[in-house]
């Protein structure tokens, strides 16, 4: 760990980056720098301004005032591909690659160099070249094999390689930004993107983003936090402690009642989610309840078969056998639109893909799954709609221009509790099934989040919780429930003052 | 250029069962739409064994030449997810330009194959004008080609000039009936396009590009490649296609005439989606097109070995077309069930 006593020269950054968006100022007076061989962290909030300072150091934006600044020398990158021409190459949170092509083409897309001759490709030579790059980041990728059959895991080591060529193109070094490289990656696979990283630093210039701050402490030689838009702290991650840098990033210390234990009223006497024996998808023999106004946990690694169990719960997975009763009356569905009529809401994990309408207004992503409440007889009343909306707009806090803006533009945490809306809306709901409802939102929006399931929970509505983390889910719940191999494994109950143990609640997961 | 093969290292042997999955499992042959074709075949035996005469298979495949053209061209347009319904406007501007431009009883050109060039220029021109309104002025293609097929269609009355021309170049019109190897030159015509239009989805930038396109055009955008001239090559190419199919069906007639893709339009889109090119783009390929639209002339050949009414053809093969590409494209149902 020399590197960082020894300060080497600065390579890439910001000078006094300005950049507004309509009624939003992303970027405020931005000054950042990337030295030589160095990991530089970056972290803040959703709506901090990561994304858009991502999005001006790869060329997507320009900035409205201050300098993109390359080896002292201020730049301006027209698009993307200038800022590849520079060596500047970004590996995309959301996956950057074509699935319908070969590995090889995607690591060297734009790229192809040689290999392709007078318009001609030339596989061999393609492959060959792919496969250099490939064994940096990892063993056993095959340049030839069609993209799609690889799991989530390899395509990022795929998207780093196609980074790591694509910054090759210049002589100098090349600056390699990450964005969320771990949010699709297993334990042992983010493990091996650390060691990538490492080695990435011999290299090249590394900038790091991640919600996870023990990834940032982990794997950075220095770290820069982000809040409103501002750069407010710049840390050295071996000397920091951990609760500062929360402190720095949401500017007030949230962390007392993260999860508004204090909420948490007792369950009413009333069964209201009987399952019995249920098998279907990933899971077997699985019998559980759900009081009225109880916060089950549902807690289990990857292929548990709880996420299938929500899914099936939503009418959305066919169930090969058991019973299902919600307030004693049997449940025969097998589509979510007959699960939406029984009172079930159901909030799956791929927000952006599952959860919300990305090209629809926040208006229209609100009211598509109930637009009966916004209805008077079979057309839509605009009143209503207008104040109903408004309305929830308000409760929930929702930070957004207006109500016609589109989904696409709110943050993470914005645009879940939209999602969260689109089934609150109904004065009828009973029971809620949230599929990691947190995942990827800053800790603000999780409090906002979490404060809102314990208000819902106050008031009789039952929710099912697929809690993304052991914490979460054991201050979340009333009950934490294990499942492993598709079978519940474990029950704890969980009450303010007296909750589970961790470890024990682990042990009956893996 | 020589090929130097000194750097290419080979592949390790894979054992064979797994180099066959890999080969339906990658798509690249259209494995679907074969089984369809060989299905097709085994109930046409039973119905009419002469399906299956040197006779007949000749007949399928001059009847198949001018589609499969067609569908070259138009499979690098539905690969980058685009349309192109000008095909029968544009055959109409090529075959009437050919018409009039070889020795014809109306006037006196006498271009000989060069009419030929001018026909296939002609179509070039118009899938240009297509691309360019798609690329650069951001029409779907959708509208832009169904105006390009009027345009086509205008071009084609013109030169018509209420008397239709007639062809008297004897070398031409050879072309679709004097046997080379057993098949008119107008069917090697058909498979020579084939074999390029492979070639150049599978070895060229613009055929890998247009891949690219398809499977993702923010990521190629953002990869630097140029979509806008990629999707503008597209149309091209598919208007060259049309323009070459507008001469051989003309090669067969002898006459220009306005109507001469008449009925194309159909045949090759319904082709090209039962042979697996997916309309939203980015998946199959011009091997997978082929298939498809020799499914369709077997289909509608078929039928008539069969003795099945020629008032109900139409209709029954409308609904087989509906039950193949249902049944070729089961596999991708699961790829796009959306659970929301």
């Amino acid at each position: 760990m020399t590197m960082t006593s020894t300060q080497t020269p600065a390579v890439f950054g910001l000078r006094n980056v300005s950049k507004s968006f309509p009624g939003v100022k992303a970027l405020k007076e931005v000054t950042l720098e990337v030295r030589e061989h160095e990991v530089v962290g970056l972290i803040g909030e959703n709506g901090a301004g990561k994304s858009t300072l991502l999005k001006i150091l790869s060329g997507v934006q320009r900035p409205d005032t201050g300098d993109v600044v390359l080896r002292d020398q201020p730049v301006s990158f027209g698009g993307v591909a200038d800022a590849v021409r520079e060596g500047v190459a970004m590996v995309y949170q959301e996956q950057s690659l074509l699935p319908n092509v070969t590995v090889a083409e995607n690591v060297l897309l734009g790229n192809e160099g040689d290999a392709v001759r007078g318009g001609v490709y030339r596989w061999g030579a393609l492959r060959e070249r792919a496969q250099r790059y490939l064994d940096v980041v990892g063993t056993g990728l095959d340049a030839g094999a069609t993209t799609e059959s690889l799991p989530f895991a390899q395509r990022q080591m795929v998207e780093v390689a196609k980074a790591l060529a694509s910054g090759e193109r210049t002589h100098h070094e090349p600056v390699i930004l990450l964005d969320e490289p771990t949010s699709v990656l297993e334990h042992d696979e983010i493990e091996k993107l650390f060691e990538i990283v490492r080695e990435l630093r011999q290299r090249a210039s590394v900038v790091f983003v991640s919600h996870r701050m023990n990834e940032v402490l982990a794997v950075c030689d220095r770290v820069y936090v982000m809040r409103d838009g501002a750069v407010v702290a710049e840390r050295n991650p071996k000397t920091v402690a951990e609760h500062e840098l929360y402190e720095l990033m949401v500017g007030e210390d949230r962390a007392e009642g993260f999860y508004h234990e204090e909420g948490q009223v007792d369950p009413q006497p009333q069964t209201r989610l009987e399952i019995s024996e249920l098998s279907g998808g990933h899971f077997h023999d699985v019998s559980l309840s759900v009081a009225k106004g109880e916060v089950v946990a549902l807690m289990g690694v990857q292929e548990s078969g709880r996420e299938d169990l929500g899914r099936a719960l939503f009418g959305a997975l066919p169930l090969r056998s058991g019973t299902i009763t919600l307030d004693g009356a049997p449940l025969r569905f097998g589509m979510p639109t007959q699960a939406v009529r029984d009172g079930i809401g159901y909030i799956p994990s791929e927000r952006k893909i599952d959860g919300a309408v990305l090209g629809m207004s926040v208006n229209d992503n609100m009211t598509l799954a109930h637009p009966d409440q916004v209805s008077r007889g079979p057309f839509i009343d605009p009143v209503k709609e207008r104040s109903t909306v408004r309305d929830w707009l308000d409760r929930l806090k929702v930070k957004t221009p207006s109500a016609a803006t589109l989904m696409r533009t709110l943050s993470g945490g914005n645009q879940q509790k939209v999602v969260l809306a689109k089934w609150l809306l109904d004065p009828d709901l009973r029971l809620l099934v949230l599929d990691t409802p947190t995942r990827g939102l800053d800790i603000g929006a999780k409090a906002d989040v979490y404060r809102l399931i314990r208000e819902l929970a106050a008031k009789g509505l039952s929710v099912l919780l697929i809690a993304d983390t052991l914490d979460e889910g054991i201050a979340m719940s009333h009950r934490v429930i294990t499942m492993k191999d598709g079978r519940i494994t474990g029950e704890f109950a969980s009450h303010p003052g007296n909750r589970p143990d961790k470890t024990d609640v682990l042990a009956r997961m893996v | 250029m020589s090929a130097a093969p000194t750097t290419t290292t080979p592949a390790p042997a894979k054992p064979q069962s797994h180099r066959l999955h890999d080969l339906v499992h990658a798509e690249k042959v259209p494995v679907p739409a074969l089984a369809v074709l060989i299905l097709i075949t085994l109930v046409m035996l039973l119905v009419n064994p002469s399906f299956l005469s040197l006779g007949n298979l000749s007949t399928l495949a001059v009847q198949s030449a001018v589609p499969v053209v067609l569908a070259v061209g138009l499979t690098f347009v539905v690969l980058m997810g685009g349309i192109d319904l000008s095909l029968e406007g544009v055959m109409a501007a090529s075959g009437m330009a050919t018409a009039v431009l070889l020795l014809n009883d109306r006037n006196g050109f006498d271009l000989g194959l060069w009419a030929v060039a001018v026909a296939v220029a002609v179509g070039a021109a118009l899938g240009a004008l297509s691309g360019f309104s798609v690329a650069f002025l951001r029409v779907p293609s959708f509208i832009v080609t169904i105006g390009t097929w009027q345009i086509g269609l205008g071009i084609a009355l013109l030169l018509f000039a209420g008397k239709p021309p007639r062809i008297q170049d004897a070398g031409f019109l050879r072309l679709a009936v004097n046997p080379v190897f057993g098949l008119p030159l107008l069917v090697w015509t058909a498979v020579a396009v084939v074999l390029i239009g492979a070639w150049i989805q599978h070895y060229s930038r613009f055929g890998r590009y247009v891949m690219v396109v398809g499977g993702g055009e923010d990521i190629a955008r953002l990869s630097g490649i140029p979509v806008r001239r990629i999707r503008v090559y597209g149309f091209i190419v598919s208007g060259f296609c049309a323009g070459l199919a507008g001469a051989l069906a003309t090669a067969r007639t002898g006459v220009g005439d306005v109507g001469i893709g008449t009925g194309q339009l159909f045949i090759t889109i319904a082709g090209v989606v039962i042979g697996g090119t997916v309309l939203t783009g980015g998946r199959g390929g011009v091997l997978h097109s082929v298939v498809g639209v020799i499914v369709m002339v077997a289909l509608a050949n078929g039928m008539v070995l069969a003795g099945v009414s020629s008032f109900i053809q139409q209709a029954v093969l409308g609904a087989i077309v509906v039950a193949a590409a249902v049944t070729t494209m089961w596999r991708l149902r699961a790829r796009l069930r959306v659970v929301k």
